[in-house]
């Protein structure tokens, strides 16, 4: 129930935005995130953006990953 | 897909399947760790990828009660399903509610039979069905964690600045730090670390969790979904315990960030109030739930339509002692016998994400 899927902005028109799912486009309201950019990657629950995902933070722990041995 | 492939990666899960292995090994303990995740997302991953099974010597995976549609109680479905059946109204449900059986029937049944139930993938499409059809008055069945709790208050947000008079929510909405707290607080709990549910976190933030923490000295890790992610959640945990920590510490920071989303919090906090709660198979949970405030209350479908629940005439124990983590679905007795995903019997094998539907799905039935 609590399954949210991360997505591109690829477009924003006022408080909705295109949203592409590896390419699926699909309408996602940005009530919940309006300060949602377009080429911001978001987590998208039930049609709503929930978080705008930190890029920096996801590459700091995939390196933090590789370093496992 | 971004943010998705890297955190199924098969060498970074070999890599942290062997780390948790030697860290659980470095412990000395006699017995695997026991490890709650909360969520029924987190279940079901923890199953469909195998980790169950590729961590069964050092940690023991004991599932929580975070599958809203496994928890909502028997009298609400009825009542949604009363509402349903009244004239002029239309009942509008997540798709993941239409199977969980009322005391008579459920939803797909009545709509079988005449009454208007659809089901929709966002709130947001109920309040466009209200809009299109103001002759007929819109019920939402609001269930969910902190999570679906946002998009409902955005839901109501959106109605009330379009004056849509013709919509309500039958409001079922339900907190995970006070059914933690009741878990952790049982004397026979044996709980020696939490997943914490990271999409519940992305909404309202961590800090709820540090009190938990520090009260039953049960190190807690905020987590994702991906296998990668479930397996850095557990990572934390173990090393915390081999440590002798017990704190929150969010290893899915990329998307739950401390603070949660303050949008969607002032979004919560002007429409709702935190509540008590009665969660099926658990009971009466203070403080567990989110009701909707005096001031709007005409988007209170219990309110607006003067509707009570009624005592419930059929419950299995079963299924409670599995959303409280004290048995597995295996260990049920209608497990895959009366009760299986064709003819579920119980709320957590009909929902998707409940724990008898994650081992009916991933494990099949096993001979005893």
């Amino acid at each position: 129930m609590c399954l949210a899927v991360p997505g591109k902005i690829v477009r924003v028109d006022g408080e909705n935005a295109k949203v592409s799912f590896g390419g699926v486009v699909k309408d996602v309201s940005l009530v919940l995130c309006p300060e949602a950019r377009e080429g911001d990657y978001c987590s998208v629950h039930v049609g709503m953006a929930q978080a705008i995902i930190d890029p920096v933070e996801a590459e700091r722990v995939l390196e933090v990953l590789k370093e496992l041995e | 897909m971004k943010y998705v492939d890297e955190f199924r990666d098969k060498d970074v899960a070999s890599d942290l399947v062997r780390k948790i292995g030697s860290v659980v090994d470095g412990m000395n303990v006699s017995s695997p760790v026991r490890i709650m995740e909360i969520c029924g997302g987190q279940t079901h991953s923890i199953l469909m990828y195998g980790i169950e099974a590729v961590l069964s010597s050092s940690i023991e995976f004991i599932h929580g009660p975070g599958c809203p549609v496994c928890v909502t109680p028997i009298e609400k479905i009825d009542l949604a399903l009363e509402l349903a059946r009244r004239p002029g109204v239309i009942l509008a449900s997540f798709g993941d509610m239409l199977r969980v059986p009322g005391s008579d029937e459920n939803m797909f049944e009545a709509k079988a039979t005449g009454a208007d139930i659809r089901w929709v993938y966002s709130p947001l499409e109920a309040v466009e069905i209200a809009k299109s059809d103001p002759q007929k008055e819109v019920v939402f069945f609001a269930i969910g964690f902190e999570t679906t709790t946002a998009p409902l208050a955005a839901a109501l947000h959106v109605a009330e600045r379009d004056s849509v008079k013709n919509f309500s929510l039958l409001t079922a909405m339900v907190r995970v730090p006070p059914a933690l707290e009741l878990l952790l607080s049982d004397p026979d709990c044996v709980i020696d670390g939490i997943l914490a549910a990271g999409h519940v976190c992305t909404v309202m933030g961590s800090d709820e969790y540090a009190p938990i923490a520090e009260k039953h000295r049960v190190p807690i890790a905020v987590t994702g979904f991906q296998p990668v992610e479930i397996l850095m959640g557990v990572l934390e945990v173990v090393e915390q315990i081999s440590r002798g920590e017990a704190t929150v510490r969010n290893t899915y920071a990329w998307v739950a960030k401390q603070e949660g989303n303050s949008s969607a919090k002032a979004l919560i906090e002007k429409y709702f109030c935190v509540i008590d709660r009665n969660w099926r198979g658990i009971g009466m949970i203070p403080q567990s739930g989110f009701g909707i405030r005096d001031e709007y209350s005409r988007f209170d479908a219990e309110k607006k339509f003067r509707a009570q629940v009624q005592e419930p005439r059929q419950t299995n124990k079963y299924c409670g002692l599995v959303l409280q983590g004290k048995c597995r679905p295996s260990d049920c007795p209608f497990f895959g016998k009366q009760c299986t995903q064709t003819h579920p019997v119980g709320a957590p094998m009909v929902s998707s994400e409940g724990a008898c539907a994650a081992y009916f799905t991933y494990q099949g039935v096993r001979s005893t």
